[in-house]
């Protein structure tokens, strides 16, 4: 069933994959969610994850950062590769790992704690800087998510004050505050409204000179606007996988052309 | 159908609504009666001492003196020990259960924790005097006086001054901290397994350890929750009974000392009814309950409005 066609982005600065996944299977308990996934992720470059609900798209993001190790009955086989290295290595820190390999979910997660603390947990985990350097690490942490205008009089405020897309905001500040190199975004515009959407798919444009971003997405549209290549699953199996321009005009496989049609999904 | 049928169902949305209404006002009444009664019964002892009774040290019945400072001093300080000890540990052994506890483990230490809710006050008042008293006597404080003793810390020293009796403002607050340990205990675990995972998911993915996640994220989103098991538990402590009855030593005394006896106005009233034989003594131990109803009352207020600003400051999700 894979028919995935790894290419070599050799029209990039730097045409090595920033993460290599090869013969990746996931278990959940007895279950097998995920066979044999093989992907490259470009450099600072979007790339879009779709296909059907349960089909393990996030899943597969799931193990970039190894969150799934936080649930027992969650085993994860194969290879992923940061850099070239493996990041199950036993000199591959876990802490240092989820600073480099930032995640945005699906509902906005403010911690219970203002607006700065949020961005300041992060840079107080990873860095010992004094108050004055926090206060500018927030601030162009909170800048590079385009929140700063709209939060500089509320930074006391608690987070859970926000407005929802606000919230998702201030989540990609506290990622991109501790400097990741790869950003995973797991359906990050499901749970807000179209405007704040739009705001979120224009701020993702303009974060991916600096990050390389994942991001699973049930929108289509979503997935063509932003993404410049599409890995496409389906139970489990990574179908179709190129440059996201081909994958919506031209789909090589038969299930990407009905998912993407909307013939299911 | 019958006109009383016709009646009820016609009218069914205002008696049901005027049925709920009744209910919900029994509590207030009942409230409201108490303090009355209380205060009407003890309408003697409080023109006698007023205000002074809080602060009035003398508890004589020969002479018909009356003052509640060293029983309020000790369910004050019986409770603070209790807290002291139970609200760490239950934090601890919720996060426990919650987070690090393997699910069989969870299950099976959680359910011995709920037992030990259901032990009745009596027995634990037994076991405190017969096992637990002597061994406060003969180990604990005697290593207490060892390590922190006068000599060694003049500080607190005083704290564990005196001879080693086994009952005593200690012992009691050792029990009672093991008393309302369980609810405070299964309280905080319902807190925390509501705290959703997404939350908690997104703690861990920013690098933090499980230490991290647990005091910066997991405890500040249950913290109404906790605060509220405490004063929970707070509220058990202040009040509970026989058991403190059991252990205290029951002594109308005040000593910096936590191995002297004292009491608590609980054990008093427990204690001491049955001996009220003039007007003055027994109006004076009514007094007494209604002192402990209104340091209930304004413990709960005040834990009301504390939650009440930490939402505010914090945002905290539950």
């Amino acid at each position: 069933m894979s028919e995935t066609k790894l290419p070599l982005y050799g029209d990039l600065a730097d045409p090595t994959p920033k993460i290599s996944v090869r013969g990746l299977d996931f278990f959940y308990g007895d279950h097998q969610a995920l066979f044999a996934n093989d992907l490259d992720i470009a450099p600072n470059r979007v790339t879009a994850v779709i296909g059907p609900s349960g089909c393990g798209k996030s899943t597969h993001l799931r193990v970039y950062n190894r969150i799934f190790e936080l649930y027992r009955d969650q085993r994860a086989k194969g290879m992923v590769l940061l850099n070239g290295e493996d990041i199950s290595a036993p000199s591959v820190k876990l802490l240092e790992l989820r600073r480099r390999i930032g995640m945005i979910f699906q509902k906005p997660t403010p911690f219970p704690m203002s607006v700065y603390e949020n961005v300041a947990y992060g840079i107080r985990l990873h860095y010992a800087v004094s108050k004055s350097e926090l206060d500018g690490r927030v601030e162009e942490a909170l800048k590079g998510a385009a929140l700063w205008e709209e939060v500089r009089d509320l930074l006391h405020k608690p987070g859970t004050a926000l407005s929802g897309g606000q919230q998702q905001r201030l989540c990609i500040a506290r990622a991109i505050a501790v400097e990741p190199e790869v950003l995973l975004m797991d359906e990050p515009t499901s749970a807000i409204d179209p405007i704040a959407t739009a705001k979120i798919e224009e701020l993702v444009e303009g974060l991916k000179g600096r990050y390389t971003i994942v991001i699973v997405t049930h929108n289509m549209q979503q997935a063509a606007r932003i993404s410049d290549f599409t890995a496409f699953f389906f139970k489990g199996y990574i179908v179709e996988f190129g440059a996201t321009r081909q994958i919506f005009t031209n789909p090589h496989n038969k299930k990407t052309e009905e998912y993407i049609t909307g013939r299911f999904g | 159908m019958s006109r009383f049928g016709d009646y009820l169902s016609e009218h069914f949305e205002t008696l049901f609504r005027w049925f709920t209404i009744l209910c919900a006002a029994t509590v207030l009444i009942i409230m409201a009666a108490m303090f009355v009664n209380l205060a009407w019964n003890a309408r003697l002892a409080i023109g006698e001492f007023g205000i002074g009774f809080l602060w009035s040290e003398e508890w004589d019945p020969a002479l018909n003196q009356y003052g509640a400072f060293s029983s309020i001093y000790g369910t004050l300080v019986s409770t603070a020990i209790a807290m002291v000890i139970a609200v760490p540990m239950s934090v601890v052994i919720a996060l426990f259960l919650v987070e690090l506890a393997h699910p069989t483990v969870s299950k099976v230490v959680g359910g011995a924790i709920e037992l030990l809710a259901a032990i009745p006050s009596i027995i634990y008042g037994m076991w405190g005097l017969f096992v637990f008293a002597p061994f406060m006597a003969e180990t604990v404080q005697p290593f207490l006086q060892e390590t922190l003793g006068l000599e060694k810390a003049p500080l607190i020293g005083r704290f564990f001054s005196g001879a080693p009796m086994g009952i005593g403002m200690l012992t009691a607050g050792i029990i009672l901290a093991l008393m309302v340990l369980p609810f405070i205990t299964a309280v905080m675990r319902d807190v925390f397994a509501m705290v959703p995972p997404v939350v908690k998911e997104s703690a861990y993915g920013m690098g933090s350890t499980t230490w991290e996640v647990t005091h910066k994220v997991t405890l500040r989103y249950g913290i109404q929750g906790v605060i509220g098991a405490c004063f929970l538990g707070l509220g058990r402590a202040l009040g509970e009974t026989m058991a403190v009855t059991f252990v205290i030593g029951n002594a109308h005394h005040i000593s910096a000392s936590l191995f002297d006896a004292g009491n608590s106005i609980a054990s008093t009233l427990a204690n001491e009814f049955a001996e009220a034989s003039e007007p003055i003594y027994l109006h004076s131990l009514i007094y007494l309950g209604l002192v402990l109803l209104v340091m209930t009352f304004l413990i709960q207020f005040a834990a009301q409005w504390w939650v009440r600003r930490l939402k505010k400051s914090m945002g905290a999700g539950l």
